[in-house]
Order: C-alpha cells, then structure tokens, then sequence
C-alpha cells in the first residue's frame, strides 16, 4: 500500500458521512493498518455541507488532513462541486445517482448509493453504509471483515442487521461495475 | 459575647472591618447561634463567601471558610457540596455580590435545589465600594450612583428565590434577632437550598444618603416598616410599598440535587 | 475500569477524558461550547461509573468555581472549554493560582477573537492561556499534537497541577481535539499518578495552610473536611491563610508562587527535537501544526536540505533552553503557529539576537499544511 492512501466523503449534514469515515478508519485499524479520520461542519446539525475524511497508511500519518483524495464520494451536487478539482492523479469520483454529472478530467462512477438504501434496505438513512460498501469494494483499501467488525462496533443498537445488508448491498453495487 | 460561643470565631482576627452600627455582626452572630442551638459538627461545616462586607464574615468564623470572587460564592459551594456531601455548606453574600454579579448563580442554585444555606446579608448598598445602588436598594432611595434617587426596580429576593426553585426561604431582620436566628435554625435544618435573606443595617452609605446616619435611626426604621407575612395578607399594594415583609414564605420538600446525583452513580454502575 | 491495549480508534477529546480518569479525575464541572462539548459528554456518561460527579452548571464562570470548590473537598478536578469559554474562565483561574488550588483547564481551541470560528481551528490562546487573567502568576501550559499525546498530557497535566499546586492548562485546538486516530493506551497501572502532598502534622504541630514548610515552596495541603479548618481568600494573604496589605507579605507570596514553578523548570518543561543536530533552519511549532512541520521536515530533509524541528509540549513556561541549546549551524527559526505571531515574539526574546526570527502564520481558521512549511523554508533559504 502507498504512504497515504486518502478518502473525502462529502454531501449534507444528516446523511451519517462522519460515522461512515469512522467506520472505515476503524476498519483498517482492526486489519493491523494505520488511520485517522477528520471531519469537517458547519453549525447545522442536518442540512449544510458536510464531509468527512480519512487517511490509510502502513507507516506513521503526521499532516493529519487530507489534501488530493484517491477517492472523492459526493453525495449532493454542492458536494461535488465544492471538492471535484481536488483529487489525487488517477483519483475516482463516486456520485450518487442522484447527482448531475460535471466535466471533469478524473474517472466518475455513478452509482445509485441513496436509491438503493431507500428501495431495497427500505431505509434512506443507511446510504452511508451502502456508499462504506461501494468503497470497500473498489479499493480494497479495507477488508469487508474490518468493515462488518467495525460497524457492529459503532452503530446503535439493534441497528446493526440493518447497516449490515445495507453494507452488503453496497459491495454488491460496486461488484457489478 | 458568651463564652461558649467563642469557639466559633477566630477571636485573634477581630476586631472586624465593619463600621459602628453595621448590621453584619448581628447576622453573623445570629448564624453562629443557630449552629450552636443546633450543636452541628464545627468540623463538617464549610462556609462559602463572595466579595463585599458581609463576604468578610467567614474570615472571623472558625470554620472551613472560603473567601471566593464577586459573586461566585454558590459555584464554589455547589462544587464543595457535590464532591463532600458530608460537609454541611453555607453561603454568606450582600445583596449586591448575591442578586447583582451573583444572580445567575443564585437563581440556579435554587432550581437544583442543592443542599447549601444561603444567607443574603442585604443592608441595600454596595458598602465595600462605598454607596452604590444595588439589585435590592428601595426604588427612590439614593446612593452614589444615584445621586438624583434609585430610578432601577427592585428584586424582591424571596419572590425570585421562591420563583427559581429554592424549598426554603424567609427574611428577617437584625432588629428581629430571635426570629432570625430561629429562620437561620430551620434553613440549617432544612434538606435543599434554603434562603434567608437578614435585612441589615449599613448607616455609614446607606443611612447617610437616605436620611438615616445614626444606627439607632436604622434600626428604629427596621422596627417601624417591618410587617409580618400574616400582616401583609391583609394590607393592599399600595399600603406595602416600602414596608419589609418578614416571616417565612416557603417551606417544601422536592428532590435534592446532591441525593438524586448518588442515585445517578448507583445507576451507573449497574446497582440499581 | 476496563482498557484494552489493543490499538482503537479514539478521537483526540475522548482521550482527554479517558487520560483525566486514570489521572484520578472525580470531578468535572463544565458548560457546552464547540470543539470541546465532547469531553463534558464523556465525562457525564463516565464519572458516575468510577464514582466520581459530573455537573453541568449555568456557566462557564460557575463550572470553574465549582471546580475549584471540589478541588479543595478533595477531588481532582477538571473543566473544558474553548474561546470564549476560557475567557470567562480566566477570573476563576486567578483564584486558583492565588489560592494554590489544584485543577485542570482544557482548552480546545477554536478561532477568535469572541465568537470567531466556532468549528474551526486556531492557536491564538497561546497568550491568553499565559496572562488571561490578571496580575503577576505564573501558570502551566501543555499542548498535545496527537490523540495518544492527549491522554498522556492530561495526565501530566493532573501530576504537574498536584505536585505545584497551580492550575494547569491542556491547550489543545480543534483538530487534535475532534480528530480519530490510531491508539494505543497503556496499562494504567504502570502511570505515574501523582497526589497532592498532604502535612505531617506529627512534626508541624500548628498547621499553617500557606508555609513553605518543605522549603520547595509548595505548601502541603489539607482537604476541606479532613478536620483542620482553615481560611482560603483570593485576597494577598500571610502563611496563615488570612489577607494582609504589608509590602514584605505580598513579596514574599508572589515571589514563592514564581519560584515553587520557576524552580523546577527542567521539571516542567518538555519538547521534542527532530534533525536539529546540523539544522541551518529550525521550525518551531506545537499542536496540530507540528504535524504538518514534522512532515515538511521529512520531505525537505530527503531533498538535502537542514531543516529540524522542535515541537513544543509545554508551552509556559516557555522551554527558552529548546532554543538557547541550539546548534552553531543554525541560523534560522521559523515559528508555525494558527496565529498572528504569538508565540514568535517569545522565541525571538529567547534567542536574544542569535536567529533570525520567521513567522509562518494562519489565521483563516485553516490548519498549516506541509506545503506551506516546505514554501516558507525554501524561501528562507532562498535568501539566505
């Protein structure tokens, strides 16, 4: 694995991007990694632009912030606008397919991360486990076995069923590209 | 003083700063034989004090005392009460140190209800400072900083106290030393934040620039605008302005916050 | 209490509450304020489990009144706030300094001044940490660039705040304070947790609450309630404990407050060096900010170029040895700070002349990045 290996999810506050980051963070912690995850918000609790970042490596992690991610997630148009030109070369963009596509140099996959949270895990809340496993899957930067540990640890409970197939339904998104 | 008593204050620290006529000793000799009359632990009481003159009370009482900031003396107290619940606190404080720069404080003590006596020594002026208004100086009255008359309402403070939460509140006066002592008594006694505001004397600023420089004038004022709650059922408003109303308002049980707090420690630890 | 060993995920807050706990913290008194909410949450949700009170009072004044009033029942005690948090703090924290009450301080802090940037970064505490409240005192400051050095700092903090009997002040900011990073925390067993030193009344005889009995001028100290009762003022007092005005009380109060700290510098103060041995250009940071210099530093020095690092972690008093210590090869230093230059004018008293003093300074509610340090060092050497 390179020195850093960077992620930015980024959309509106409420769509349960800092957990996602923290989840992933935790993730590669518990297959024997390196992480930090930081976030960013505004004073708005829902609404308002979010994001959420994490940093992968196998060796220390000392300028703590992202800066050109690997992976960009944008959720919103604001997002993507906000954070499109600012990726790593060879970097992908994921959008939800909500999201009206840009002109952009870098890759773009888009997926339909919310619609598949809201139709077939019949929640909209879990996107950001279905957008946890649309990442894990593409860059196997994390195992699916961190990942699954790492959301039992952190979700409420009794939801944890929950975001677990909303994971599942997310790698399976991605395995279909 | 009696003998008996003298175990009480640290006799080497007199005499007090307080001038001739100041009402401030009565209070605090009523408060030390309230703790006598009530033989409570010398050695399990703490008592907290603010900044002004009656603030300087603890400094001559032989107990744990505190001498804290401008109006901070319930913050401190409610910290000592909660890490010490053993400890018997009480709150010595002006009206100015309690009503004005501590009023925040004190309206949130009262909501808790934590177990703290607070004895608001109210002689109507900023005596430390020499002659300003305070929360509690009479509409009209003069003072440094109101050298054309008070034009500022003032706090009825049991009305606050009684309003805010507080589940013990009476106001006496230190003309009426055996009533204040009894009300000291029953707020010692009390479980939850108890009030008594102790209407004092201060001729020095007050009295001169209301008319009433010599203490026997002050007093014989206490003594003449006095009327007990029971009195003051029956008068109209009109009839009340500028009289002071004493007796007890208040006497209830509610939970006490340092009680409900250990319950919260049981829960926590999985006991309850 | 249970801790694992094992490495987790921990936000830089949590471990400030986590390290405050194994200090021997049974008491937090505080008020909601972005970035530093979270240490009151954990502190709410942990304190009863081992025992310990938590209370969330009116204010920030009250919180640390009441904070003070439990340190002298006998319980470590500690607030957290952020901005203008910790200006409101700062009359109380007089108190505690004046009347040797131990406690500790968190500052989180965010931009400024008043309202400023509250979910953002900033150092600009540096000074206010230093002389935010008034008149002549000395003060202890520690800042943690990471969410282990934040628990380790805590509880240094505790020690320190016990051993002197002074207020001490972890001062963090936003980012090492909300991020989630990679930890492993000991076995806390194997801690040094230091506690107030307490009078031996069998040789004192008389208990005087402010004599410097030992000579090291800290006065050994008793609880409230422990059966001796004493006087505690914020007004100048004699080694009894009771206000005084004379010229020789004051002096000698004032004068032992300074030495019992200035005394035991080496003590005290702590700073890593980094490639400082043959550095021709030294950057000076602390905080989060030392991450990006730490990481400009390693580029650089595979580039060839001399450039070391001394990353402060205590800040007052100021380690003037980290920059007195220097190499004959160094000619610069570059203070990175989210501020306007705070700390640069305390390094530039400190190098009396020797350096060259540079400032590298943000304040846009942006954290320092690596380039930026790499831009600075190159135009510095550029010139040279």
């Amino acid at each position: 694995m390179e020195e850093r290996f960077e992620i930015r999810l980024s959309g509106s506050g409420g769509q349960g991007l800092i957990l996602a980051g923290i989840i992933l963070a935790e993730a590669a912690i518990l297959d024997g990694k390196n992480a930090v995850q930081s976030q960013s918000y505004g004073p708005e609790a829902r609404g308002g632009a979010s994001r959420s970042e994490v940093i992968i490596s196998n060796t220390d992690i000392d300028y703590p912030k992202v800066t050109k991610p690997k992976i960009l997630l944008a959720l919103t148009d604001e997002a993507l606008h906000k954070f499109k030109d600012n990726i790593a070369d060879e970097g992908v963009i994921i959008i939800d397919s909500s999201v009206k596509k840009v002109d952009t140099p870098f890759k773009i996959i888009q997926l339909p991360i919310i619609e598949t949270a809201r139709n077939k895990i019949g929640k909209s809340m879990v996107a950001n486990m279905v957008a946890v496993g649309v990442i894990t899957e593409l860059t196997k930067a994390v195992s699916r076995e961190g990942v699954e540990k790492a959301i039992l640890n952190r979700v409420p409970k009794g939801t944890e069923e929950l975001n677990i197939k909303a994971f599942n339904a997310g790698c399976n998104l991605a395995e279909q590209i | 003083m009696r003998k008996s008593l003298e175990k009480y204050y640290r006799i080497d620290k007199l005499p007090h700063i307080w001038c001739p006529g100041c009402g401030n000793g009565i209070v605090t000799g009523a408060l030390v034989r309230a703790i006598d009359n009530l033989k409570l632990n010398k050695d399990k009481i703490c008592i907290v004090s603010g900044i002004g003159c009656s603030s300087r009370a603890p400094g001559y009482l032989n107990f744990n005392t505190l001498h804290t900031t401008h109006g901070r003396a319930l913050a401190f107290a409610t910290g000592i009460k909660l890490a010490r619940p053993e400890l018997k606190v009480i709150v010595l404080t002006g009206d100015g140190d309690c009503a004005a720069i501590g009023g925040n404080h004190f309206i949130h003590a009262c909501r808790r209800n934590i177990d703290i006596t607070t004895i608001v020594f109210n002689n109507n002026i900023y005596g430390m400072t020499s002659g300003q208004y305070s929360p509690l100086t009479p509409l009209g009255a003069y003072a440094t900083t109101a050298p054309y008359g008070n034009i500022d309402r003032n706090f009825d403070l049991c009305k606050l106290a009684e309003a805010a939460g507080a589940t013990y509140v009476a106001r006496g006066t230190v003309y009426h030393v055996p009533q204040l002592i009894k009300f000291i008594e029953k707020a010692l006694q009390h479980k939850g934040f108890s009030v008594v505001e102790a209407v004092s004397t201060c001729p020095t600023y007050f009295g001169r620039k209301n008319k009433l420089a010599s203490p026997v004038k002050m007093m014989e004022m206490l003594r003449d605008n006095s009327v007990t709650v029971k009195a003051a059922e029956k008068m109209s408003k009109e009839e009340l302005t500028n009289k002071i109303v004493i007796g007890e308002f208040l006497d209830v049980n509610a939970p006490e916050y340092v009680e409900e707090y250990m319950k919260i420690i049981k829960r926590a630890q999985g006991e309850e | 209490m249970t801790m694992t060993t094992k490495p987790r995920l921990m936000q830089g807050n949590e471990a400030c509450v986590e390290g405050a706990i194994v200090a021997g913290m049974r008491f937090y008194a505080g008020y909601p304020i972005t970035p530093s909410t979270e240490i009151a949450e954990l502190a709410a949700e942990k304190l009863p489990k081992v025992g310990g009170k938590f209370i969330q009072m009116e204010d920030e004044i009250a919180s640390m009144g009441a904070v003070i009033g439990a340190s002298l029942a006998g319980l470590k005690a500690m607030t957290a706030t952020s901005g203008p948090g910790f200006s409101l703090k700062q009359e109380n924290i007089g108190f505690a300094c004046i009347a040797e009450v131990p406690c500790v301080i968190v500052n989180v802090q965010r931009g400024g001044p008043s309202t400023g940037l509250p979910t953002l970064p900033a150092q600009g505490d540096v000074m206010q940490a230093r002389w935010g409240t008034h008149g002549d005192h000395p003060i202890i400051v520690l800042s943690p660039s990471y969410v282990r050095e934040v628990f380790d700092l805590t509880i240094r903090a505790f020690n320190l705040s016990e051993k002197y009997r002074i207020p001490c002040i972890l001062l963090m900011d936003e980012v090492v304070g909300h991020l989630r990073e990679k930890v492993e925390l000991p076995d806390p067993t194997t801690l040094k947790i230091i506690n107030r030193k307490k009078p031996d009344l069998s040789k004192i005889g008389h208990y005087n609450p402010y004599q410097d009995y030992d000579g090291d001028g800290i006065p050994p100290m008793v609880n409230f309630g422990d059966g001796i009762p004493y006087h505690v003022t914020g007004l100048i007092h004699d080694i009894t404990g009771f206000p005084s005005t004379k010229p020789e009380v004051t002096e000698h109060l004032i004068s032992r407050l300074m030495r019992k700290i200035y005394n035991n510098i080496d003590d005290i103060v702590e700073y890593e060096k980094f490639f400082t041995d043959d550095a021709e250009t030294v950057i000076v940071s602390f905080g989060s900010t030392a991450r990006s210099a730490i990481r400009a530093v390693k580029i650089l020095r595979k580039e060839g170029q001399k450039v070391g690092l001394i990353r402060l972690k205590t800040i007052w008093p100021f380690p003037r040895k980290a920059i007195q210590e220097l190499p004959s090869t160094t000619r610069n230093i570059i203070v990175a700070e989210m501020n306007f230059g705070q700390l640069r004018e305390v390094v530039e008293a400190a190098s009396r002349g020797r350096f060259d003093i540079i400032g590298l300074n943000k304040y846009n509610g942006e954290l320092i990045s690596p380039d930026e340090v790499i831009a600075k060092v190159r135009e510095v050497h550029k010139n040279a």
